[in-house]
């Protein structure tokens, strides 16, 4: 009897096109120009970056545009030590929920310009940007600390004013 | 509603690779055995229901149209459920609805992943135009919220590593689970590489190719120990908002709160659970979450989730011991089910009259839950 088949490789490919829309329009033209810009719910006013068309929470279209600060606080993190298929860096690397100034969601980005194991929740970054700026969020590189004294963070994750 | 009940239950060895069998192939197993189990052929089915985890983790685009006929669907109603990681729970929750609504009096609910056939580590990780260039993996997304849930507990490291421990000597109890590590302990654990800080190698599950399948039925005529559904409850957030708690989601505390006004009554009552527990910390995050416990982490230290404990969860060896991703759920479901029909084999539980099958899925954002029970309510 013949030898069975177990497996045989059969790639796929698939490339798609994005509609941006207008929101993440007006966002990606606030990035060629150097600032993030996010937008407040009316009814919450409770303010998102990268912005929302519509607030999750309340169903309403969200108009206001808002500038958010370049700095942040870490929140919570993770140190991704593993290799994987697919990694655009090379570990470890430290993966952090940052909340900017002025914005209400965080942010999920990398923290370097330090050793991962300086990370720490609470403490402050700022964002590091491509000197040409692209019209995409990969134009803030990573966020590295700002030398600012750390601030707490409260048990639902909020960073306390 | 129509009083329905768990009559037929099957599942696969779990497996890194199933290469013996192809995709009908697995789904099959699964679902003969289930009908074995309640005595019946797929001429008895009046309808299947299927689910499973994303396509890209597979590389198989919509395999439910090629697996009908696998599953004798030929000429029946054929439909699949899409719930990300909660997809197996959700599966059973819309089979349990088709039969105690009237629509169908015996339905055949199927979940399987066969990740072997693609890399799901691959799939997770793909970033998206707009996006931060961040890529995480499997699991990157859910060690940020491991950290918190430490921080704001203070919770000790080793109360992952116990559960890490306690799953897999649960596994061993149980001849379908993937992994078989008789000499696990605190230590190989403790001593396992961090993969996502604070997240060891051991405190993972792996992934598995799997299958789990179940037969609905409003009809128990001769059936000698049904499980029956008590209450069902799926419930979903956004996977961002102002002011989400990631630790403790909301869609998480109604999906348990609504399970329990179902059936009547309170997370006490329940003597045993199989949670959705792909990362060890998710036990003590869980129980808190599920309003099983004040606090997790303490239920976990003080041994109540122990097959001897107070609340025994994961007597099967849970996700941490087998990961088939889409039938994860499912088989969390199931395993329920087995507890209180009394056919767990050597992972039977001294007391099981009521217990709670759960799952999630996303970033903590699809919850499905269902409680059955030895009793016909």
């Amino acid at each position: 009897m013949s030898a069975p088949v177990t497996q045989m490789k059969a790639p796929t490919r698939l490339e798609y096109l994005v509609h941006a829309g207008a929101t993440t329009t007006t966002f990606l033209h606030s990035i060629l120009k150097g600032q993030l810009v996010g937008r407040r719910c009316p009814v919450c006013h409770k303010v998102y970056i990268p912005p929302r068309g519509a607030c999750p929470t309340c169903a309403v279209l969200c108009t206001d545009e808002v500038p958010v600060s370049n700095s942040g606080t870490v929140t919570t993190f993770s140190i991704v030590r593993i290799p994987f298929e697919g990694q655009r860096l090379t570990p470890p690397y430290a993966c952090a929920h940052i909340v900017l100034d002025g914005a209400d969601v965080p942010l999920l980005h990398i923290v370097g310009g330090c050793s991962v194991d300086e990370v720490r929740v609470g403490m402050r970054v700022e964002a590091v940007w491509l000197e040409i700026p692209q019209p995409t969020l990969a134009t803030v590189t990573w966020f590295k600390p700002n030398g600012e004294p750390d601030r707490a963070v409260n048990d639902r994750g909020e960073v306390v004013p | 509603m129509i009083p329905t009940a768990v009559i037929g239950i099957g599942q696969t060895r779990h497996a890194a690779k199933r290469d013996d069998v192809s995709m009908p192939g697995l789904v099959r197993e699964a679902a003969l055995r289930a009908l074995a189990d309640a005595g019946l052929e797929f001429k008895d089915i009046d309808a299947v229901v299927m689910g499973k985890a994303p396509d890209m983790f597979e590389g198989v685009p919509n395999p439910e149209l090629f697996l009908a006929d696998a599953l004798g669907a030929a000429g029946k109603p054929m439909f699949r459920v899409h719930t990300a990681g909660s997809v197996g729970g959700s599966t059973a929750v819309v089979a349990a609805h088709l039969v105690s609504s009237g629509i169908h009096k015996r339905v055949l609910c199927v979940a399987w992943e066969k990740q072997s056939e693609s890399n799901a580590m691959w799939a997770l990780s793909q970033t998206y135009p707009f996006q931060p260039p961040v890529t995480a993996g499997a699991g990157g997304y859910f060690a940020p919220v491991i950290r918190a849930y430490m921080s704001r507990t203070a919770a000790p490291e080793h109360v992952g590593w116990k559960v890490a421990v306690k799953d897999r000597l649960n596994a061993l109890k149980n001849p379908y689970a993937h992994l078989q590590l008789p000499d696990i302990s605190l230590e190989t654990v403790k001593a396992s590489p961090l993969l996502w800080d604070p997240i060891r190698y051991l405190e993972t599950c792996p992934s598995s190719d799997g299958a789990c399948a179940m037969v609905l039925s409003s009809d128990t005529a001769g059936v000698k120990n049904p499980a029956w559904v008590l209450g069902t409850s799926m419930r979903t957030e956004p996977l961002l908002f102002a002011g989400r708690d990631e630790v403790t989601p909301m869609a998480g505390q109604l999906a348990s709160k609504d399970v329990c006004a179902e059936a009547g009554i309170t997370p006490a009552q329940i003597d045993c659970a199989e949670l959705y527990v792909p990362f060890s910390w998710y036990e003590p995050m869980w129980l808190e979450n599920l309003g099983l416990a004040e606090s997790g982490w303490r239920a976990v230290d003080r041994g109540d989730t122990e097959m001897t404990g107070k609340l025994p969860i994961n007597a099967s060896g849970g996700v941490l011991s087998s990961n088939p991703i889409g039938a994860s759920g499912m088989l969390r479901f199931a395993e329920a089910a087995l507890q209180v029909r009394g056919a767990a084999g050597a992972h039977q539980l001294d007391r099981a009259r009521i217990a709670m099958g759960h799952a999630y899925g996303g970033g903590s954002q699809f919850f499905s839950t269902w409680l059955v029970g030895a009793e016909k309510p």
